[in-house]
């Protein structure tokens, strides 16, 4: 129950920090804004590497590989594509 | 070598506060390339530890998996057309709340098989509802998410149609499958040892994820890729519940709190509520009645020379970029107009509604892409009030963002969204095919209006015939 508590305070704390961070966003940069919290979503990585490398049962070993594969285009592709994205913006700076 | 749990909790923090930095380096295009990298080091950092920690013992199911969705990720990543940004965008939140629907599964099933094995910590866990009810709610978002993501990607893909599908007692339909896959979701808390009650669950809520977003149409997707968005970051906090992690926890709340943040601009933006988008039926086919009176004998149709010769003459031009340039693939023949309008002395600047285009900004990478400096791009606010003084307003596939009956007609279905006040421009040119309504299904009086001048044709050829009379005149 105490850690349970600890983790929802976290949860909680970090939807507000999360709110100051992002309504500072301009809107001309909020396609890689999707992009690159997207990539930030595939965090979900580290419970995929853990489920894949425990090898627990052979299902949560396949299981775990397919998540790692879904996270990984995500946290390959969004960081690629949300780079691409904001160098076109930079180069005329 | 292995980490020990301090080091990597230590590390996660690390990871966290990159994630922070990251996203506030976005509140500038000069510092954000460096916020991505920021996050991109964040995310580097909670990999490596986590491969170090002492559970692994296998490291080649792992590689596999990244090498596979590695080149997947920067395949699409680096082939990927800016105007097929949206749908990218899209596959990324589905693939998101994939994972996390695979990861708490393989979760209670690791749990359950220590639990068996005579471990007491796990048969705790698995009769701990704080940890089951997690479980449960990480399949039902991740399964929502990505079954919704995959019909997003394949309306914007026009693999599906656009168009909203409707049909009598939806929303009954939708609430009995929810009701179902709660029902399944209760099952796991009360019975965690049958863990085919976890794949039933994600199966149900995968018909529900496909279901809500069938029936919304293909101008309210900024909306639906927002609010998808958003999802696939709870459902990385929902895993991170089930795993007792800090770090998934905080990247996904930032992640949905970004999700709603971006939802909400949205749906301001047309002046409806997110309920109305998700079940309104916004969209419909509507009678387009008065269409006949309102356009009848009043719309004027120019010439690309005219309006070479219009803007030949004029000090300040505003261009109104819509889904429709995207659609044309205009944005590089309009990089060339704006340059040459530029050279003659002529101020050009973009307006840019927040709806404009099928994802929140979808506009501005497009104009980005083609070399437009950031500062000529400006938003809603920031030129309605300065439109009396501009000399030509050039509207380039949009439609209903330009239409003053939002500010006329109380009974329109667009009534009280802003809108780019384009016809108080001098004088306005509306580049389109014809006459044919917007998404929203209602004749545009800006078309009939004294000082617009309709230009027939498509996007790209007209631009490019307006900018071959500049250079002959």
């Amino acid at each position: 129950m105490e850690n349970f508590m600890m983790v929802l305070t976290v949860f909680v704390l970090a939807i507000f920090v999360g709110f100051e961070v992002i309504t500072k966003v301009p809107p001309i940069l909020h396609t890689p804004l999707m992009s690159g919290s997207n990539a930030i979503s595939g965090i979900t990585i580290i419970g995929a590497i853990i489920s894949a490398g425990t090898k627990q049962t052979e299902v949560t070993m396949y299981l775990g590989l397919i998540a790692v594969i879904f996270a990984t285009i995500n946290v390959v592709g969004g960081f690629m594509v949300t780079h691409r994205m904001l160098e076109m913006f930079k180069r005329k700076d | 070598m292995t980490l020990s749990k301090e080091f990597v909790d230590l590390a996660y923090l690390v990871a966290s506060v990159l994630f922070i930095y990251g996203l506030k380096g976005l509140s500038h295009p000069r510092t954000a390339v460096r916020g991505n990298l920021l996050g991109a080091l964040g995310m580097l950092i909670a990999i490596v530890v986590t491969l170090f920690e002492g559970d692994i013992v296998d490291y080649r199911t792992i590689f596999i998996g990244f090498v596979i969705g590695g080149a997947i990720g920067a395949i699409l990543a680096i082939k990927i057309k800016m105007t097929a940004m949206p749908q990218l965008v899209g596959l990324y939140n589905g693939f998101g709340g994939g994972a996390s629907v695979l990861v708490a599964g393989a979760a209670l099933l690791e749990v359950l098989s220590k639990a068996q094995a005579g471990d007491a910590a796990s048969a705790a866990l698995l009769n701990n509802p704080e940890f089951t009810i997690s479980t449960a709610a990480s399949g039902i978002i991740g399964a929502v998410t990505f079954w919704g993501s995959l019909v997003a990607f394949g309306k914007l893909q026009g693999l599906v149609t656009e168009k909203p599908v409707r049909y009598t007692g939806e929303q009954i339909v939708k609430i009995l499958i929810l009701a179902g896959a709660l029902f399944f979701a209760y099952m796991i808390v009360v019975r965690p040892e049958i863990t085919t009650n976890y794949w039933y669950m994600v199966a149900i809520a995968s018909v529900l994820g496909v279901l809500l977003v069938v029936p919304i149409g293909g101008a309210d997707m900024p909306v639906v890729i927002a609010l998808l968005n958003s999802y696939s970051g709870l459902a990385a906090a929902a895993t991170g519940f089930v795993l007792m992690n800090n770090v998934l926890i905080i990247a996904g709340s930032l992640v949905g709190a970004s999700g709603v943040i971006l939802t909400n601009i949205m749906c301001k933006a047309m002046n409806r509520s997110l309920l109305n988008v998700l079940f309104g039926g916004f969209g419909e086919v509507q009678e387009t009645e008065k269409e006949g009176d309102i356009y009848a004998g009043k719309v004027k149709a120019t010439s690309p020379e005219e309006v070479a010769m219009l803007l030949e003459s004029a000090r300040r031009v505003v261009i109104v970029p819509g889904y429709g340039m995207a659609v044309a693939q205009a944005q590089h023949a309009v990089r060339d107009l704006f340059n040459l309008l530029e050279s003659k002395g002529v101020t050009v600047e973009f307006a840019i509604h927040p709806v404009a285009g099928r994802m929140p900004g979808h506009m501005n990478v497009l104009l980005a892409e083609a070399d437009i400096p950031y500062d000529k791009l400006k938003e809603m606010d920031e030129i309605n009030p300065q439109m009396e003084q501009v000399d030509v307003a050039i509207v380039l596939g949009a439609n209903d963002v330009v239409n003053p009956l939002a500010k006329t007609d109380p009974n329109s279905p667009i009534a009280g969204m802003p809108i780019i006040e384009v016809d108080k421009a001098k004088t306005v040119v509306v580049i389109k095919r014809s006459l044919s309504p917007g998404f929203a299904g209602i004749p545009n009086p800006l078309f009939a209006m004294d000082n617009t001048l309709m230009l027939f044709g498509d996007g790209k050829q007209m631009v490019q015939e307006i900018i071959n009379a500049l250079k002959e005149g």
